[in-house]
C-alpha cells in the first residue's frame, strides 16, 4: 500500500509507470490493459475536447477558459469514483467532469456564459464549479461528514490547485477533515503555478503533500503525469475513506501546458524553454508508449482515436449553441425559492421594459 | 497633457509615490513579475525590485492582515484583491480589523492602508468576476471607498488614497480600465476624497453614478439634452464618507433625482442617497426618486449579463418617469 510507504516530506513521491512508459522496477501496473487502454483512449479525447475550448475561445464562441492541457492523467482521477461518491472541483476541472460522465456540451454551455451548463441531471453527484479559489475543500469536508453520519459508504472529494493551498480555508478543511475523521480525499493538482506564480514561491514547505500529517491523516506525493499513479493513489485513497480509514490527501504533481486561462498571457512569467522541457512528461505520451510497448495501441489507433475526439467535440459544441438562448427571466429564477414581491416587481418591470424596447427605439 | 487610460493613470499614481516614499511597498497575487492581471502594477517590480513589489500567496486574509501589520509597522502598504468577488475571504480582516483599528487602539493606529480592487461588470468574466459589494464596505464604518470613473480623477484619487492615513478601498471600474481614455496631468496632483463632483450641469433633474455607470448616465443626459431636458449629472467618487451636501443642493435646484448603480437594488448606495434627501430635500422633491439598479439576484454569467446591468436606455426610461410624473 502506498500510503505510508512514500514519506513527501523526503520527497519520496510514488511513480509506476516512468517518462519512457516503462513500468517502474518493482511496481505492477495496478489495472487490466483493456482498462488502461480505455481510459488512455478517454484522456486523448479529453486533449481534444480542452483543445476545442481553447479555439472556440479564440474565435469568440466561449468565454473565458481555464485548459487542463498537461493534466489528463491528474483529471483521469475522477473515474475511479462511485457514482455514489461526491465530486467537488475548481474552475479547472473540465477533465475530471468529463471522466465523471458529465456531457461536454454542458461543459462547453458553461464556459459560453450559459449557467444551464451546470444543471447537471438529477443525483449527479458532483458540486458546480467552484471559481472561489480554495472555497470547496470544505464543502467535500460536509458532505463526507454527512456520508459518516449517515453511514453510507461513499467518499467525497474535493479539487484544488497548488495555489489554494495557501487559502486559510483550505487549512480549515483539511484540520476538520482530520478532527472529524471524515471520508474525504483532498486532490491538490499542483500544476507548479497560480497564474503566475511558481509553487516554490506558494509555500516554503518541500511538498503540499507533507501537511496531512500535521492534520493527523496520510498524505501521498505522486507523479500526476503518471496515470498508474494516479489511479493507484486514488483507488487506495477513495477504499480507505469508505472503509473508515479517514480523510487522505494525495497531491499530484503535473505541469500546465496551457496558459492559466484564456486570459492569460504565460510569457509574462515563463520561458518558453522552461515549457518545452517539461513537454517530454507529457502524461499521454508516456501512456501511449506503454500500450505500444505492450502491443495494445499502434498508429491507426491513435489516428482513430484522436478524430473520434474531434468529432465528439465538434457534436457537443454544436449541441451546445444549438440550444436556444436563456430567458431573462433565468436570472430571477433561482435567487429564491419563493419570489418576494419587490423581486417579482423587478422582473415584471423589466420584462415590460425589455418589451417596449424592442418595439422600437423610443426612450423607455 | 497625456492621453492615458485607467490602468495607466492609476500606474503612473502608484509609481511617483513609490519614487517619492520608500515606505511605500505594494503586495497581492500576481502583482509582480505579470504586473497585476489587468497590468495595474506593471513594471513596478523590475523598477523598485521584488522587495517592494511582492507576489504574495493566494490568500487575500493573508494579504489584508498582514498589511494591518506591515501599516502599524512603519509601512504604507498598497494591497491588490485580484476581483472583488474574492474580498470576501478577506472579510474579516477588513471589517473586523482594519476597519476598527482606530476606534480599537483609541486613534493610536490609524492605518494607511490602500486595497485596491477591480470592480463590477461588463467583460463577460466568469462568476464572481463582475459583482459590485459595495454596500458591504460603506455599511462598515471606518473605512473610506473611493471609486474613479475617468483616468484624471482615478489618478489623483489613487495620490490622495496613498496619502490619506486611513484605510482606503479603492475600486476600480473594470469594466473601462481601458475603455475610457482622457488627458492626466504628469504633474503630481491630487482629487479630494470625500467631495463629489458635479461632471455636467442641469437643472430639471439630478442623476447621480459612479465608476462606469458614468459613462451610461453621461450618454444618456446627452440624449435628454436633445431633448430639451438638461440633467445634472453628479460623479459621487467617494462612496463612503458620502458626500451629500453636493447632492441635495443639487436636488434642492432639480427637484428630480434618479440614483443608478449595477450592484443590487436593496440597499444599494442608491437607497442611502435616497434616505438622505428625503430627510433634507423632502419638500424640493417633484417626483419620487428613482432608481436604476442590478436587480436583487445573484449576478448572471456574461450570456445574462447585459440585462443585468443597467443601461442608458434603462436610465433614459427611468428619467422620463419622473419627468412625466
Ligand atoms: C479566492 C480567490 N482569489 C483569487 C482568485 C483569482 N485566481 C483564479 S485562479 C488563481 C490561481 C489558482 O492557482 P492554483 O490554486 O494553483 O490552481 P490552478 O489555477 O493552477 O489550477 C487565482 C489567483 C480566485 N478565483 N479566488
Amino acid at each position: 500500500m502506498y500510503f505510508g510507504r512514500f514519506d513527501p516530506s523526503k520527497g519520496e513521491s510514488l511513480q509506476i509507470l516512468d517518462p519512457q512508459g516503462r513500468i517502474v522496477k518493482g511496481f505492477e501496473p495496478g489495472l487490466p490493459d483493456a482498462r488502461i487502454r480505455e481510459l488512455y483512449e478517454r484522456l486523448c479525447l479529453m486533449r481534444q475536447a480542452d483543445r476545442a475550448a481553447m479555439n472556440l475561445q479564440r474565435e469568440g464562441r466561449l468565454g473565458t477558459y481555464a485548459p487542463v492541457y498537461g493534466q489528463e492523467a491528474c483529471q483521469a482521477s475522477s473515474a475511479f469514483l462511485e457514482s455514489s461518491d461526491w465530486m467537488v472541483p475548481s474552475y479547472r476541472e473540465s477533465g475530471a467532469l468529463f471522466m465523471r460522465g458529465v456531457p461536454l456540451s454542458s461543459i462547453y454551455r458553461y464556459w459560453m456564459g450559459d449557467e444551464r451548463g451546470m444543471s447537471f441531471a438529477e443525483g449527479t453527484c458532483v458540486f458546480p464549479i467552484q471559481i472561489v479559489v480554495g472555497a470547496q475543500p470544505l464543502h467535500a469536508v460536509g458532505l463526507a461528514w454527512a456520508m459518516k453520519l449517515q453511514a453510507e459508504k461513499a467518499a467525497a472529494v474535493a479539487y484544488f490547485g497548488d495555489g489554494a493551498s495557501s487559502e486559510g480555508a483550505v487549512h480549515e478543511a483539511m484540520n476538520f477533515a482530520g478532527v472529524f475523521q471524515t471520508p474525504t480525499v483532498f486532490i491538490c493538482q499542483n500544476n507548479q503555478f497560480a497564474i503566475s506564480l511558481p509553487r516554490r514561491q506558494q509555500t516554503a514547505a518541500a511538498t503540499i503533500a507533507q501537511r496531512a500529517s500535521s492534520y493527523g491523516f496520510p498524505g501521498l506525493l505522486v507523479d500526476g503525469n503518471d496515470l498508474l499513479a494516479v489511479a493507484a493513489a486514488m483507488q487506495e485513497a477513495l477504499t480507505d475513506a469508505r472503509e473508515g480509514r479517514g480523510p487522505r490527501l494525495i497531491e499530484m504533481l503535473t505541469y500546465r501546458f496551457g496558459p492559466h486561462t484564456t486570459s492569460d498571457d504565460p510569457t509574462k512569467y515563463r520561458t518558453d524553454a522552461e515549457l518545452e522541457a517539461h513537454k517530454p512528461l507529457d502524461p499521454l505520451l508516456r501512456l501511449r508508449a506503454y500500450l505500444q510497448s505492450k502491443k495494445l495501441w499502434n498508429d491507426t489507433d491513435e489516428a482513430r482515436i484522436m478524430e473520434k475526439g474531434l468529432a465528439e467535440a465538434d457534436e457537443a459544441i454544436h449541441q451546445a449553441e444549438a440550444m436556444a438562448p436563456a430567458p431573462v427571466t433565468d436570472i430571477f429564477a433561482y435567487t429564491y425559492r419563493r419570489q418576494p414581491p419587490y423581486l417579482k416587481r423587478q422582473q415584471e418591470d423589466f420584462l415590460a421594459f425589455s418589451a417596449s424596447k424592442s418595439g422600437g427605439e423610443s426612450h423607455g | 497633457m497625456a492621453k492615458l487610460n485607467i490602468v495607466s493613470a492609476i500606474n503612473q499614481a502608484l509609481d511617483q509615490e513609490m519614487a517619492r516614499n520608500n515606505r511605500m511597498i505594494i503586495l497581492g497575487e500576481d502583482v509582480g513579475l505579470e504586473g497585476g492581471v489587468f497590468r495595474v502594477t506593471d513594471g513596478l517590480q523590475a523598477k523598485y525590485g521584488a522587495q517592494r513589489v511582492m507576489d504574495t500567496p493566494l490568500a487575500e486574509s493573508g494579504i489584508v492582515g498582514t498589511a494591518i501589520g506591515l501599516a502599524a509597522g512603519g509601512m504604507l502598504p498598497v494591497a491588490e484583491i485580484q476581483f472583488e468577488g474574492f474580498l470576501h475571504v478577506a472579510m474579516d480582516q477588513i471589517c473586523n480589523q482594519l476597519a476598527r483599528m482606530r476606534t480599537r487602539s483609541r486613534g493610536r493606529l490609524g492605518l494607511g492602508v490602500v486595497i485596491r480592487v477591480p470592480w463590477g461588470g461588463g467583460i463577460h468574466a466568469p462568476e464572481l468576476h463582475s459583482d459590485s459589494p459595495e454596500t458591504m464596505l460603506v455599511h462598515t464604518p471606518g473605512l473610506t471607498i473611493v471609486q474613479p470613473s475617468n483616468p484624471s480623477d482615478a489618478k489623483g484619487l489613487m495620490l490622495s488614497a496613498l496619502r490619506l492615513g486611513e484605510p482606503v478601498i479603492f475600486c476600480e471600474p473594470k469594466r473601462i480600465y481601458r475603455a475610457v481614455r482622457g488627458e492626466v496631468s504628469e504633474e503630481d496632483y491630487t482629487v479630494p476624497i470625500g467631495k463629489a463632483h458635479v461632471a455636467r450641469e442641469g437643472k430639471d433633474l439630478t442623476i447621480v453614478a459612479w465608476g462606469a455607470m458614468m459613462r451610461e448616465a453621461l450618454a444618456a443626459a446627452e440624449e435628454l439634452q436633445a431633448k430639451d431636458v438638461s440633467a445634472e449629472v453628479i460623479d459621487l467618487r467617494t462612496l463612503s464618507p458620502m458626500d451629500s451636501e453636493t447632492i441635495i443642493e443639487s436636488v434642492r435646484k432639480t427637484g428630480r433625482l434618479l440614483i443608478t448603480h449595477e450592484a443590487p437594488r436593496t440597499l444599494g448606495l442608491g437607497a442611502e442617497i435616497a434616505a438622505r434627501v428625503a430627510e433634507e430635500a423632502l419638500s424640493s422633491l417633484r417626483a419620487p426618486i428613482e432608481r436604476v439598479t442590478g436587480f436583487d439576484t445573484v449576478m448572471p454569467l456574461s450570456q445574462l449579463e447585459e440585462h443585468y446591468l443597467p443601461d442608458r436606455r434603462r436610465i433614459l426610461a427611468g428619467c422620463e418617469k419622473i419627468l412625466s410624473f
